[in-house]
């Protein structure tokens, strides 16, 4: 029994790093229909900022987050503004614009800061495990579930209750529409793009403690971003929210039966199974046409 | 059928293309003579500055360059000036063949110094057998390679775990986790390890291998403290260490009762995981940074006067360094004349050196090298301290695992 909660536990766990590192792409892909594969790159930003601000500037992980959010988030606005604002309506030229940003950003922060691999303590605070049902759990995991669902939350409160949710879910209802009340869709564009990429720079920074720090890193949370997104459903960040938790325990569990290499295969296979009869995902806000 | 101006254009730039790839081969008689033109040795500098493994290739590419600038820098080899030609192939096998071909082939090189990934190794293999021409491989690795133009100055598997796994059993106990990336170097070492506990009376909990740059760890973790084993026997490679190493400790768990034993995690990956993370637990290799000896105290000050005070050197960037001075020792027994790749591989056999990690001699029998096993904790200041070193150096056996396989002058020999 208590190897079962353990687990689950231990689902949770991965579930919330998802959800963290899929959380901006659900936003980007959902509200402006960006297939962003510099989703990973914005992710590999963010944990180098962890590092140089903790190394350059002797700032901890808690006191750099909001500053790295900012940092990555201009970074997307600048790329918004001037890369993909003008391949307007273009999706299939935006994912090859979007690969090649990722490209190079990784071989620049490649030629910048080299390819060793980088180190961000972990808060010292945090460091130890503490008691969650009897069960001996990392305190930083708990930390990160808590902030994974505390960032879900604020991006909820703003898609759906500030001036700016409102005239985004204008704009992906109906573009010209929108634009005709006066709603400023470039800027509303930029915006969201620019909150996507911080998201993604702070999952970066958030999980570079626990594992390792270099500049091909995102290459492996762009596709378990996306596989989160794509399960959950596209629109729907509370899908995004269930089938990151449903996939962290999925894993998590195959692995503990199995081992890890198993657990990639079998979840990899039961999502194209599924996409197969439910091409919409799991999850799906229904939207008037 | 009409010649139109676009394929005689074709077919010219064609003719042209081959000429100046084959003629040389065909008007100079004795091409090799070319190996030693000029006052100038050129060899090929071959490892990844670019892509997955540049993370610790780059150091490997540093201690080299190190080494060929210090015997320049003293007056090359017999007043010849060793070029180093230096090549980036990525981190991907295919662009490791093809610029081994490039270096072997285009440029002349009498040598290549390069990779780290056995893949990568395996990839280069056909272009310098059937060029006839030498590679030297620094890395440590599953031994189970037999290659008349391969020289191996990394340990093979009995050369990390002849002392250690027996010494692990003695000091904590006979119950081991297996733990390694998936792909054939741990699978190798675990089939050695195994026959060891076997003859110990040791135990195997588990043998689990994760996808190549996992980092998700927690239900590895779970089975650990589930199955508590004496020792966590590991061979995960690259970043996924670190994160195994960070996890373990953000999970609570107890060097002291449950270490992790590995073959792989060096200094480098220490600098990355932090000392705190890799504080309590076991490392074998050859050399170590720490280690005490004038040649070690040499290498490591010029090693961070070239490339920084922040570096360190490691177990395979060591091999790189004296792997080119075991080079520079052959071609000096050689007549400028005699300069081939055939030739270096027949003068560097049973050549020896003090290396930083002591003295050092490739096997004639197998083109691996006699090397000093040693047993070392890894501190939270980031270095390890040694706790055993082999009173006596150790013979290479790369098929140390296969009983009936050996390798010789002649090749690999079967008993039956």
């Amino acid at each position: 029994m208590d190897q079962f909660i353990e687990q689950i536990v231990t689902g949770l766990s991965i579930g919330s790093i998802l959800l963290l590192v899929a959380l901006g792409l659900s936003i980007i892909y959902g509200s402006m229909g960006i297939i962003n594969l510099a989703h990973g790159e914005f992710v590999m930003l963010g944990a180098y900022a962890a590092w140089v601000f903790h190394t350059y500037l002797g700032l901890g992980l808690l006191a750099s987050l909001v500053p790295i959010f900012l940092v990555v988030a201009a970074f997307g606005w600048v790329i918004e503004r001037y890369v993909l604002s003008l391949l307007n309506n273009r999706p299939l030229d935006t994912i090859l614009a979007t690969w090649g940003v990722g490209i190079m950003l990784q071989q620049a922060v490649r030629l910048s800061v080299g390819s060793e691999l980088r180190y961000v303590q972990l808060p010292p605070a945090l460091s130890d495990s503490m008691d969650v049902f009897g069960i001996s759990v990392s305190s930083y995991r708990v930390f990160l579930f808590v902030v994974s669902i505390a960032l879900f939350g604020a991006t909820w409160l703003l898609m759906n209750r500030t001036p700016v949710g409102m005239k985004l879910r204008a704009i992906i209802q109906d573009r010209s529409v929108a634009a005709s009340f006066g709603i400023n869709a470039k800027r509303v564009y930029a915006l969201t793009f620019a909150y996507g990429a911080g998201l993604a720079g702070l999952a970066g920074a958030l999980v570079s403690p626990l594992k390792s720090v270099s500049p091909d890193m995102g290459t492996g949370y762009v596709v378990d971003a996306f596989m989160v997104v794509v399960l959950g459903g596209v629109q729907s960040l509370a899908g995004t929210v269930a089938s990151a938790f449903i996939l962290g325990e999925l894993s998590g569990g195959i692995a503990f039966l199995q081992n890890d290499t198993v657990a990639k295969a079998i979840v990899l296979l039961a999502i194209v199974v599924l996409i197969r009869f439910r091409p919409e995902g799991l999850f799906t806000a229904r939207v008037r046409a | 059928m009409s010649i139109s101006r676009r394929t005689l254009l074709r077919n010219t730039a064609a003719l042209g293309a081959f000429a100046g790839a084959g003629l040389p081969h065909i008007w100079i008689k004795n091409a090799d003579l070319a190996y030693a033109a000029g006052g100038e040795i050129k060899v090929g500098v071959l490892f990844s500055l670019t892509g997955t493994t540049a993370i610790i290739e780059e150091s490997l590419n540093k201690a080299t360059l190190l080494a060929i600038e210090e015997i320049n820098a003293a007056g090359g080899i017999k007043g010849s000036k060793i070029v180093p030609i230096v090549e980036d192939p990525a981190s991907d096998p295919a662009t490791f063949s093809e610029k081994a071909r490039k270096l072997v082939v285009g440029d002349k090189c009498v040598s290549v110094f390069g990779s780290y990934t056995s893949a990568s190794r395996k990839a280069v293999l056909p272009v310098f057998e059937r060029q006839n021409n030498l590679y030297w491989y620094p890395t440590l690795y599953e031994g189970r390679e037999c290659s008349k133009n391969v020289i191996y100055t990394g340990a093979v598997p009995n050369q990390q775990q002849d002392e250690f796994v027996p010494w692990l059993v003695k000091k904590f106990g006979k119950k081991f986790y297996l733990i390694g990336s998936n792909y054939i170097y741990p699978k190798e070492e675990n089939n050695y390890c195994k026959k060891l506990l076997e003859k110990l009376g040791g135990e195997v909990v588990a043998e689990e291998y994760v996808p190549l740059g996992h980092s998700e760890f927690s239900s590895v973790i779970n089975k650990i403290r589930s199955t508590q084993p004496n020792v966590i026997f590991s061979t995960v490679v690259g970043d996924s260490v670190v994160a195994l190493h960070r996890q373990y400790k953000a999970a609570g768990l107890d060097p002291e009762k449950m270490p992790m034993a590995s073959l792989t995690t060096s200094e480098n990956e220490v600098a990355a995981m932090g000392g705190e993370a890799a504080a309590g637990h076991f490392t074998s290799a050859p050399y170590f940074m720490v280690h005490k000896s004038p040649e070690n105290e040499k290498f490591v000050e010029a090693y961070k006067k070239r490339w920084g005070a922040d570096k360190v050197t490691h177990f395979v960037s060591e091999a790189c360094y004296f792997q080119t001075y075991l080079f520079k020792q052959a071609v000096e027994k050689l007549a400028t004349s005699d300069l081939t790749p055939p030739n270096i591989r027949d003068a560097v056999k049973g050549q020896s050196m003090i290396a930083p990690q002591g003295k050092v001699q490739i096997e004639p029998e197998n083109l691996h090298t006699w090397l000093w096993p040693k047993i070392a904790q890894a501190k939270s200041n980031g270095q390890f301290e040694i706790l055993v070193e082999a009173k006596d150096w150790l013979k290479p056996v790369p098929y140390a695992a296969y009983p009936g396989q050996s390798c010789t002058e002649k090749g690999l020999v079967e008993k039956s």
